[in-house]
């Protein structure tokens, strides 16, 4: 392996663990300025953060090693799929190693230990939380499966690096079958980040949450992992987007002049979808959760008939 | 019915508002009860006091509304054995205001249906009763352990959700009870009484004058309605009137704040159905209103500007047409605000048909006020037997039939609609005249009842004087008494995160109940 491309893999690591809260931040500034308030700034996931690193750390009384591990693995999970998914470069060691059914493996072992978590402790809201959590993943992994099966198809390879390349390559043109699985992705997203309408990340109503009602338990620096957790899973997410259905401007392997166009158009890129985020998030009300069932149907749907799209359309060629 | 169809012989009080006042033997108490339930009367409020020092035992009184005014009936119970008959078989909601009597006062009713305690959470053991004259106010009991049994449902995968009293947000203190399969809700029991401050005890060490402004805190978000029942009720019983004017201003502070309440309220609706856009526009809006309101009275929820003989500061005429063109201006942001609220699909999905209450329920559970109305009762007191200036306006009582969220959440646009309507008219008709005059001395040991359409529904506030122009018993009466119930009945069958939601259409007060 060469040192370089060790570097773009540590490089693109720590961008994305630096900037996540940055996204966060942003999405939540701009869900304020469209419903006229100012807004706590870009920068409050971070000061949200530091604070709870500062805080003591309490814990329940039968809470087990399971419970205090979680964070840990669930931080872990997230920062390793941030070494899958191409940002910035495609030059990445670790690509080979893990395509993107390890990419949603991935993202599942986090979801589980999750939930298992917010069992450990025997409250009422933990597996509340923990159920619904698991109704909304075991109908949105399969979505998402669908989803990354249809580029898969177009570069003949599962393999994330791969498949950006591909797509990069070909000569803009408009593929149906892509732009049904951009908006079955955009459904999967707002369903596995816990956004509206399927879920509210700034409810205070315990009887509603979702997957805030499994972290409720947590606090000091567990939550603050959680939270940095939660951040990331939203730009690794927004990452994929942008690289299946949005990949031009990536540095690829070798171009290492690239690289700073590749800094520039991944920051406009997510400064844009950022916003597309928090004005979906405005004009929707949260669904009733019996109806989060049939919007990952729907979202299901959409990748499959992108599938279709692209076989009776597209050709194999 | 009529209070003239009742075979007592009342003794009416003075004022604009219909009340009489009759003593009842034992066994017409319940008989009684019978023959106003079918009569298609109300029990508004129930409670009991101490008269051991006048050697009269107890009593325990009882308010009906009828059609042409309030009856007071009230029944005396020997000191050694102060028990009544249950009113509950005629009027569900007497259930809890009969509990509530008997941790207070120690009078209970003869086999009563729920014999556990509602107030009494541990902080004063089972013998004691703090609003017993013979108890000081400041008495410390040793805590007792407190184990309420909660009604279980059992069955195969029927779990229980305990809810509060501490809650995620910051919202008053309350238990709720979930017995739930899965998702779906088979039955909801609430427990209240967290916030039990001994209201009723602290009137008991205040003159008539000082009164007013702890009934103007027994529910902070109805400070008028009760501030003004509480004054209605010693004007009664003072003999007082108040001129025009000053009945004028009490109305119109009334509407204001059931503006403002309603304001709130269609925000967070909005805010807890996900629509944060919706409380980002009505908190601004209530801001607004708020504002206006500290600038002209000088208090933001014009907190102790009424007091018993009128009010405690006029208002400058040159501050109407401000006044008028506010009204003018909100009227329109509400109606666009309204056109996106019901154009909104997502939203007005999880409004309807959810949380439920039938006409037929509210009927038999005697639900009341804003939440009766969204289930098609045409209750409103500034409708019917209005006292002045509710008389000479013409106020239309908005009903819905479907009972369900989007129900409660459209009367209360109605309301605010027609609340503007009305603080406009009465603006552009105020009376000129003093705004307060003075209230002549109280004859010891008589009553009055004031009652008032607060934005949640009728407010009662009783008074009785003492010795020296101080007060001997006071009960102010929240229309939540009425409403909790029918909230455990609303949530049946739907799913638990549909609660805070339904919750909400209500928005009942804990404070207000607990006293």
């Amino acid at each position: 392996m060469l040192p370089q491309y060790a570097l773009s893999q540590l490089l693109e690591a720590l961008f994305a663990v630096v900037v996540a809260p940055l996204a966060l931040g942003w999405v939540n500034q701009c869900r304020a300025w469209l419903q006229n308030r100012r807004g706590p700034g870009v920068t409050q996931p971070y000061r949200v953060i530091a604070k709870l690193f500062r805080k003591e750390v309490v814990l329940a009384h039968q809470a087990s090693f399971l419970f205090r591990a979680v964070p840990y693995v669930v931080f872990g999970c997230m920062v390793l799929a941030t070494g899958i998914v191409p940002m910035l470069a495609t030059a990445l060691p670790f690509a080979p190693a893990a395509d993107v059914i390890a990419l949603v493996g991935l993202l599942a072992l986090a979801r589980i230990f999750m939930a298992l978590a917010a069992m450990d402790t025997g409250t009422a809201f933990g597996s509340l939380g923990a159920r619904r959590e698991m109704l909304v993943a075991a109908l949105a992994e399969p979505a998402l499966l669908m989803v990354f099966f249809m580029p898969s198809l177009i570069a003949r390879s599962t393999s994330l690096t791969t498949i950006v390349e591909t797509l990069a390559h070909q000569r803009v043109a408009v593929h149906p079958s892509l732009a049904f699985a951009a908006v079955a992705f955009v459904m999967v997203m707002l369903a596995e980040n816990a956004r509206i309408p399927v879920d509210n990340p700034g409810t205070h109503l315990e009887l509603t949450m979702i997957h805030e009602a499994t972290i409720l338990e947590y606090s000091g620096r567990h939550l603050a992992l959680i939270e940095w957790a939660h951040a990331l899973k939203l730009l690794v997410y927004a990452t994929i987007g942008i690289a299946l259905f949005l990949p031009w401007g990536i540095a690829e392997a070798g171009h290492w002049a690239g690289l700073p166009t590749a800094v520039l158009a991944l920051v406009a890129k997510l400064l844009v979808g950022g916003a597309a985020l928090a004005v979906t998030e405005t004009v929707s009300a949260k669904l009733r959760i019996f109806r989060a069932p049939e919007f990952l149907a729907t979202a299901f749907l959409m990748a499959v008939l992108g599938m279709l799209t692209h076989l009776l359309l597209e050709g194999t060629a | 019915m009529r209070l003239a169809d009742l075979p007592f012989p009342f003794e009416s009080a003075p004022g604009p508002a219909a009340v009489g006042f009759a003593e009842v033997m034992a066994d017409q108490w319940q008989v009684t009860a019978g023959r106003l339930r079918s009569a298609g009367a109300t029990l508004v409020a129930l409670w009991a006091a101490d008269r051991r020092d006048l050697h009269d035992g107890f009593e325990i009184r009882a308010a009906y509304a009828l059609e042409d005014g309030l009856a007071c009936l009230r029944l005396s119970l020997p000191a050694e054995a102060p028990d009544y008959p249950d009113l509950g078989e005629h009027f569900p909601a007497a259930g809890r205001m009969q509990r509530a009597a008997f941790d207070l006062t120690g009078v209970a009713p003869l086999d009563p249906a729920d014999g556990r305690p509602w107030l009494r959470h541990g902080a004063w053991p089972a013998g004691a009763h703090p609003l017993r004259r013979d108890v000081v106010a400041r008495s410390v009991w040793p805590a007792v352990p407190d184990d309420y049994n909660f009604v279980s449902v059992s069955g195969d995968g029927v779990h229980e959700i305990p809810v509060g009293p501490v809650h995620a947000g910051t919202i008053e203190p309350g238990h709720f009870r979930f017995s739930v399969v899965g998702e779906r809700v088979l039955r909801l029991e609430a427990r209240l009484g967290y916030k039990h401050k001994g209201i009723e005890k602290r009137f008991e060490s205040m003159t008539l004058d000082e009164g007013v402004a702890l009934a103007g805190r027994v529910s902070g978000d109805s400070t008028v309605a009760f501030a003004w029942a509480y004054a209605m009720a010693v004007e009664q019983l003072t003999g007082a009137t108040i001129p025009p004017r000053a009945a004028a201003l009490r109305a119109m502070l009334l509407e204001r704040e059931r503006v403002a309440s309603h304001l709130g309220d269609l925000g967070a609706l909005g805010n807890d159905a996900g629509f944060a856009f919706g409380l980002a526009q009505f908190s601004r809006l209530k801001e607004d209103w708020l504002r206006l309101n500290a600038r002209f009275w000088g208090h933001r929820y014009l907190m102790d500007r009424i007091v018993p003989g009128g009010l405690t500061d006029d208002l400058d005429d040159a501050h109407l047409p401000v006044l008028a063109r506010q009204v003018h201006d909100l009227a329109d942001e509400v109606a666009r605000l309204r056109r996106i609220y019901d154009d909104h699909a997502g939203l007005q999905d999880r409004l309807r048909d959810c949380g439920v209450v039938s006409n037929d329920l509210a009927q038999r559970l005697g639900l009341t006020g804003l939440a009766a109305r969204a289930s098609g009762m045409a209750v409103d007191l500034r409708v019917g037997c209005a006292v002045p200036p509710y008389d000479g306006l013409d106020v239309r009582c908005a009903t819905r039939p479907e009972g369900d969220v989007a129900a409660r959440a459209a009367v209360r646009f109605d309301e605010v609609t027609e609340s503007l309507r009305l603080i406009g008219l009465l603006a552009e008709t105020l009376p000129d005249g003093p705004t307060r005059v003075a209230v002549p001395s109280a004859r010891q040991g008589s009553c009055g009842i004031g009652r008032v359409e607060g934005w949640r529904g009728e407010v009662l506030v009783f008074v009785e004087a003492g010795a020296d122009e101080r007060i001997r018993r006071c009960h102010p009466h929240d229309p939540s008494w009425q409403n909790w119930p029918l909230l455990e009945h609303a949530i049946l069958g739907n799913i638990v995160p549909d609660f805070p939601l339904i919750n909400k259409s209500f928005n009942l007060s804990y404070s207000g109940v607990d006293l």
